[in-house]
């Protein structure tokens, strides 16, 4: 019998993964995206999961917002990415150093 | 209750909204030519904006009537307050944006219609009563910041200062919501007072991590340390004016946002996150002040003070009391006045070519040059020092003051001692720019319209604004009673 608490360490993990996959990445900024899509995602598991467990629709309603967010946020970061590839001509995590201190 | 009232309630988020689409549809159709226009009318809406909330301001605590759309959104003094603070910080950043600019001729009347959507965002966070309202409003105004970083497209400094606001922000994000998540799973409802009232029911673990994530993802937000390492990559990155609104208006909203959701929802669990609000207090002054040490470039250290001075501000928080409340938004009004005449200042600092200075060099021997500027200057650093007879000092007086009356002694002890490494680096600038011999020909003429946003900030700061301590503690302590009433 698969319970409330499955879900919620599925969506830990997930949510684990996501973080690390923004921090431990050193190869491409496209990774990061997916590492934040990750994120949502996990949360929108999680949301839905304790809708259901609760038998309460505003979680469901919520999975909604953040799922509209989501797109969004990932349109946003893709036009921000693509200016930063003209300027700088490279996408990787490692030559995103020119401001430091 | 009716959709009328509602819609009255919001009618500042409305206004903004319905202005900022019609001038995006203008800004489309005209392209940059309208560019001036649309400026002066998104300042005259966030002027209009705050206008009407100082009419909603009046409501009584806790009154059904305050409330929008069945409590989704509380019109509320304290929200009142905030947003008045907000709407009028983004209209003066929005006054003195545009010379910036058009020196690099990269100025559009985009960037007028962000501001309103950012504003609109900010105004949503400092209202909301669940949690649905603040993750709506908190991206609203996250997405557009993204975009005003990394306005100067051919820059690349600022389009590396969105990149990594927008990594960092997204995270931000993903953890409150991570939070949001556990605390709606645990809880049952995303409404604040159901919150509040399944907390005082019993307080699992299970919320006790997601009260944790949230206040961690708020933290960042605020760029309280140790979730600060954003901070002074974005402020040195981003084009000028934009730093100076990230340091203004997002800073007050996020802070607002942060200081209702501890007091309202978890204003029961106060024991449980005080620790991690003293800590993250304590930490913010240290690290802000001996980061901005030695720092070459004015924009980065101001990053570091604004780090330093959410760490003050954070200690009304951790108070937990209607006066550390009320403490935290006076400290809030005054430091958005200092930061605002600083960075105005910042602005009129150009070479003759129409070049914005912006280190240490820059200035050096301001004084001979454009003395008004150089004594303007000293005015908001003395103030951001925290020195009396200047307004700074009564942001921390009364911060510090909570602390004590809520058995806080150490801590306000800790923040005081950090406060004097603070004055450091304040006290450089004077050093640098009435002491040492000028090195860089310095513009000497500036517009009016810099003069008199410049003027009224150091108006306040002056000792002219402890006229202002009756009003400003008289509606403070209406804006904390507003939800600190009911605990």
């Amino acid at each position: 019998m698969i319970g409330i608490e499955h879900y919620i360490v599925v969506s830990a993990m997930l949510f684990v993964l996501g973080v690390l996959g923004i921090f431990l990445n050193r190869k491409n900024i496209i990774v990061i995206l997916m590492a934040i899509e990750l994120i949502l995602l996990s949360v929108n598991i999680q949301l839905v999961a304790f809708s259901a467990f609760l038998g309460d629709l505003v979680g469901q309603v919520f999975a909604m917002f953040v799922l509209t967010v989501a797109a969004a946020e990932a349109a946003i970061g893709l036009a921000i990415l693509v200016i930063y590839f003209r300027g700088r001509g490279t996408i990787a995590v490692d030559d995103v150093d020119r401001l430091k201190g | 209750m009716s959709y009328a009232t509602s819609f009255y309630l919001t009618g500042a988020e409305i206004g903004l909204s319905l202005a900022a689409l019609a001038l995006l549809l203008v800004a489309a159709w005209t392209g940059t030519k309208s560019a001036r226009i649309v400026t002066i009318l998104s300042v005259a809406a966030l002027v209009g904006a705050a206008i009407f909330s100082m009419g909603l301001f009046d409501r009584a605590a806790g009154e059904v009537a305050g409330r929008a759309y069945g409590d989704l959104y509380r019109a509320d003094a304290f929200g009142s307050f905030a947003k008045i603070l907000i709407y009028l910080a983004a209209a003066a950043i929005l006054v003195v944006t545009p010379r910036f600019f058009t020196q690099r001729a990269s100025y559009r009347a985009e960037y007028p219609v962000l501001m309103l959507f950012n504003a609109v965002g900010m105004g949503m966070m400092v209202s909301a009563t669940d949690l649905m309202t603040l993750y709506i409003g908190l991206e609203m105004s996250s997405l557009s910041s993204y975009v005003l970083a990394s306005f100067l497209k051919e820059d690349s400094r600022s389009s590396e200062a969105g990149l990594k606001y927008f990594v960092l922000g997204a995270l931000a994000s993903g953890i409150i919501l991570y939070g949001v998540s556990l605390v709606y799973g645990f809880t049952g409802s995303t409404n604040y007072e159901g919150i509040r009232a399944a907390f005082d029911a019993g307080f699992s673990t299970g919320a006790l991590f997601g009260v944790v994530f949230v206040l961690a993802g708020l933290a960042f937000k605020v760029s309280a340390v140790p979730f600060h390492m954003w901070t002074p990559d974005v402020y040195e990155g981003a084009p000028t004016p934009v730093t100076a609104f990230f340091a203004t208006a997002p800073k007050v909203a996020a802070m607002a946002m942060l200081l209702r959701m501890a007091m309202d929802p978890f204003g029961g669990e106060v024991d449980s996150w005080r620790q991690i609000v003293i800590f993250a207090a304590l930490a913010s002054i240290v690290v802000g002040a001996l980061g901005a040490i030695g720092q070459q470039n004015l924009k980065r250290l101001l990053a570091y003070s604004s780090i330093n001075n959410v760490g003050f501000i954070l200690i009304g928080l951790a108070a937990a009391t209607p006066a550390g409340v009320a403490a935290s938004l006076t400290y809030l009004a005054i430091y958005v006045a200092m930061v605002l005449g600083s960075f105005t200042a910042l602005l009129m600092l150009r070479d003759p070519a129409g070049n914005n200075l912006e280190t240490f060099t820059d200035i050096s021997g301001l004084s001979t040059k454009r003395p008004a500027l150089a004594w303007a200057l000293l005015a908001l650093m003395f103030s951001l020092a925290g020195i009396p007879p200047l307004f700074g000092f009564w942001g921390k007086f009364v911060v510090f003051q909570a602390a004590v009356q809520a058995d806080l002694v150490a801590l306000a002890a800790i923040g005081i001692a950090a406060s004097v490494i603070g004055a450091f680096y304040y006290l450089k600038f004077i050093k640098v720019m009435f002491f040492d011999e000028p090195l860089r020909e310095i513009e000497t003429e500036s517009p009016a319209s810099h003069w008199a946003v410049l003027a009224i900030c150091v108006a306040i700061i002056s000792p002219l604004g402890y006229l202002l301590t009756l009003p400003l503690g008289d509606w403070t302590a209406q804006a904390a009673a507003s939800f600190v009433a009911a605990m």
